[in-house]
């Protein structure tokens, strides 16, 4: 019996980290995540969680910062111009060496920006906007499923290397609904040695900080982080990679543009043009090897992103000068068709590339002068 | 005859030297807060939370689980702590700087709900660990290294009176402003602190005391004379005395 039902992609989020064994969640409203915190509301006490809406995002990835250090296993989720204000409790988290699971909804920027669907957080989520040197494994869905299933494993990943993860989607993935059978995995056996829960009869003070003043101490600490880093690199990097002997082209792309991208080469493949998707699911570590180890056939690396070119910057390191690497991106909450990828292909396998893309729906001057309605915040 | 133990350090304090400045107030508030949890039968189950600031370090300090929270934060730390384990003690230990300029917003929604953990606030009128800048506590034409001439009130407001404030919040259950400046304070200081924590395991909700403390290296006068700056500049302004307090009203949502 299929136990499939129909779920949005924020309240599958949700569920599913309850069912992770979430703890505790912490959060603040902003579009396009609210059904994220209300989902918790509605659930998470009721099976012996904590929710609290915090007075700002700030004060929730810190009350994360509180809670995680007790062992819990702890969420917070935002969009785009709130996971900015996290920055603070991120960097602060992951120099304590605090698991966490930190959900963003991603909305268009910069600043306010819109509530539209974009993809310009890729540096601040893999770049980190916090201070000191940290990564962050980021872990990307195109599928509600995938959100389901990437729920149990980041919550595994922060706990087995102590640190905060996060996932990033955009708006489209987390409003729409898709059939999804939530899967649970039994929590991994995590070392809580170190947790500061109050129990200092049964054990010595735990202390939990970043802070460590005498320079040769904190760059050890920074040294022995790394190596935890360089482990995930070696053993945690996702992605997903259709290139087969014989395809012309790599195209690049993550989340729900990698969907689009798909029926793109569906499309090409029907005029006898063969291209292949790279769609990685790990954003950090990012998948470079995969792009040292293409099929001969290929000729050219295209990035499509919905921002004005972030992963391509990865891509190029990827590539290491091997192919020419094109970008096609749409911004602003826009979001490109498959035939506006084909396009661009085309062009790209004739040699031959338009100074401005047409976009499908418009003439190249509208993209100038449209402008969306104002909306919610 | 053996002799007779008439005084020892608190077991609520570790052995650690401590690394704040000659003449300052948190040695005794350490030791204020330390016997509480001593006398209260918590130290095991106690969870401390230091800030940024010269307390910074108090987690090496306190005999107890401790964790350092960002600046001005630590009233959200505690609050995940908290709620996560609400059968332990939590407390926030925090400075002026940290408490009444770059945490307003987490003190002020942790007292909002009502959060049942402690928060000891050291007032010392300026930013003692950077230095000795103005803060929002800093007195009117007091000079600090960022108020030169004094503090001005047409540009930078009256100095925040942080016990009057939280106490017209319904969620607080207890706040008191005490002072440690002599022995007769320090004995006052310690009846509040205790009773603080005892609300705690009672339940009651949020409880702060704010300590009026001296800061000599950072006002430039000498240990003495910073006593005497506390007694005749700092007290007149903040009055001491029991700001909110939930037994003496009834049920939580009381109004002062």
């Amino acid at each position: 019996m299929s136990k499939k039902v129909l779920m949005k992609g924020n309240e599958v989020i949700a569920e599913a980290a309850i069912q992770a064994g979430c703890k505790a969640f912490f959060g603040y409203p902003i579009t396009p995540q609210n059904e994220i915190p209300e989902y918790m509301s509605a659930h998470i006490e009721r099976r012996n969680g904590i929710f609290v809406q915090a007075e700002s995002e700030v004060a929730a990835i810190n009350m994360c910062y509180g809670a995680a250090a007790t062992g819990a296993r702890v969420m917070t989720s935002s969009s785009s111009p709130g996971m900015a204000l996290k920055q603070e409790g991120i960097s602060y988290m992951s120099g304590a060496d605090l698991p966490v699971l930190m959900v963003n909804v991603s909305r268009c920027g910069p600043g306010l920006g819109g509530i539209l669907p974009a993809q310009g957080d890729y540096f601040m989520a893999t770049r980190g906007g916090g201070n000191g040197d940290y990564r962050t494994p980021v872990f990307a869905p195109a599928y509600i499923q995938e959100c389901s299933d990437l729920v149990f494993h980041s919550f595994d990943i922060a706990e087995k290397y102590r640190t905060p993860v996060m996932i990033l989607l955009d708006g489209m993935l987390g409003q729409m609904m898709e059939p999804v059978e939530i899967r649970p995995t039994p929590p991994i056996e995590a070392d809580k040695s170190w947790v500061v829960d109050g129990n200092t009869d049964k054990r010595p003070p735990n202390i939990v900080n970043s802070l460590s003043l005498l320079g040769d101490v904190l760059e050890q600490q920074n040294l022995i982080r790394f190596e935890k880093y360089a482990e995930i690199e070696r053993t945690e990097c996702m992605v997903e990679n259709t290139v087969k002997d014989g395809d012309e082209i790599a195209v690049v792309a993550y989340g729900v543009p990698a969907r689009i991208v798909s029926n793109a080469i569906e499309e090409l493949s029907a005029e006898g043009i063969r291209a292949g998707l790279i769609r990685p699911i790990t954003l950090w570590p990012f998948p470079y090897d995969v792009f040292q180890n293409l099929p001969a056939s290929v000729k050219h690396v295209l990035v499509a992103e919905l921002s004005m070119g972030q992963m391509v910057e990865d891509v190029k390191l990827g590539v290491n000068g091997k192919y020419p690497v094109h970008f096609y991106g749409r911004c602003g909450g826009m979001v490109f068709d498959p035939s506006e990828i084909a396009d661009k292909v085309r062009e790209i396998i004739k040699g031959h590339t338009p100074a401005e893309p047409v976009p499908r729906n418009g003439k190249p001057s509208d993209r100038c002068t449209k402008h969306t309605k104002g909306g919610a915040q | 005859m053996a002799a007779k133990v008439i005084y020892e350090k608190s077991r609520g304090l570790k052995d650690n030297p401590l690394t704040y400045c000659p003449g300052c107030s948190h040695g005794t508030i350490h030791k204020l807060v330390a016997e509480s949890l001593v006398e209260l039968d918590v130290l095991e189950r106690t969870i401390a939370v230091a800030p940024v600031g010269c307390s910074v370090l108090a987690y090496n300090y306190f005999n107890c689980d401790g964790i350092q929270a960002a600046h001005g934060r630590a009233p959200a730390v505690a609050t995940g702590i908290k709620r996560v384990c609400p059968d332990k003690i939590v407390f926030a230990y925090q400075g002026d700087g940290d408490l009444a300029s770059i945490g307003t917003a987490e003190i002020i929604h942790a007292a909002h709900r009502g959060e049942n953990f402690t928060v000891i606030f050291v007032n010392n009128a300026i930013y003692g660990m950077t230095g000795g800048q103005m803060a929002p506590t800093t007195l009117i034409n007091q000079k600090t290294t960022t108020s030169p001439y004094g503090r001005f009130e047409e540009t930078t407001g009256k100095p925040l009176l942080v016990s009057e404030m939280l106490a017209t919040i319904p969620g607080a259950a207890y706040i008191e402003r005490v002072s440690v400046h002599d022995h007769a304070h320090i004995l006052k200081a310690k009846r509040a602190i205790k009773k603080a924590f005892e609300y705690q395991v009672e339940g009651k909700g949020f409880c702060m005391v704010e300590v009026l403390a001296a800061c000599p290296i950072g006002w430039n006068v000498l240990p003495v004379d910073s006593m005497k700056f506390v007694r005749d500049q700092m007290m007149p302004y903040y009055p001491l005395g029991v700001y909110k307090d939930r037994a003496n009203i009834g049920g939580k949502g009381g109004a002062l």
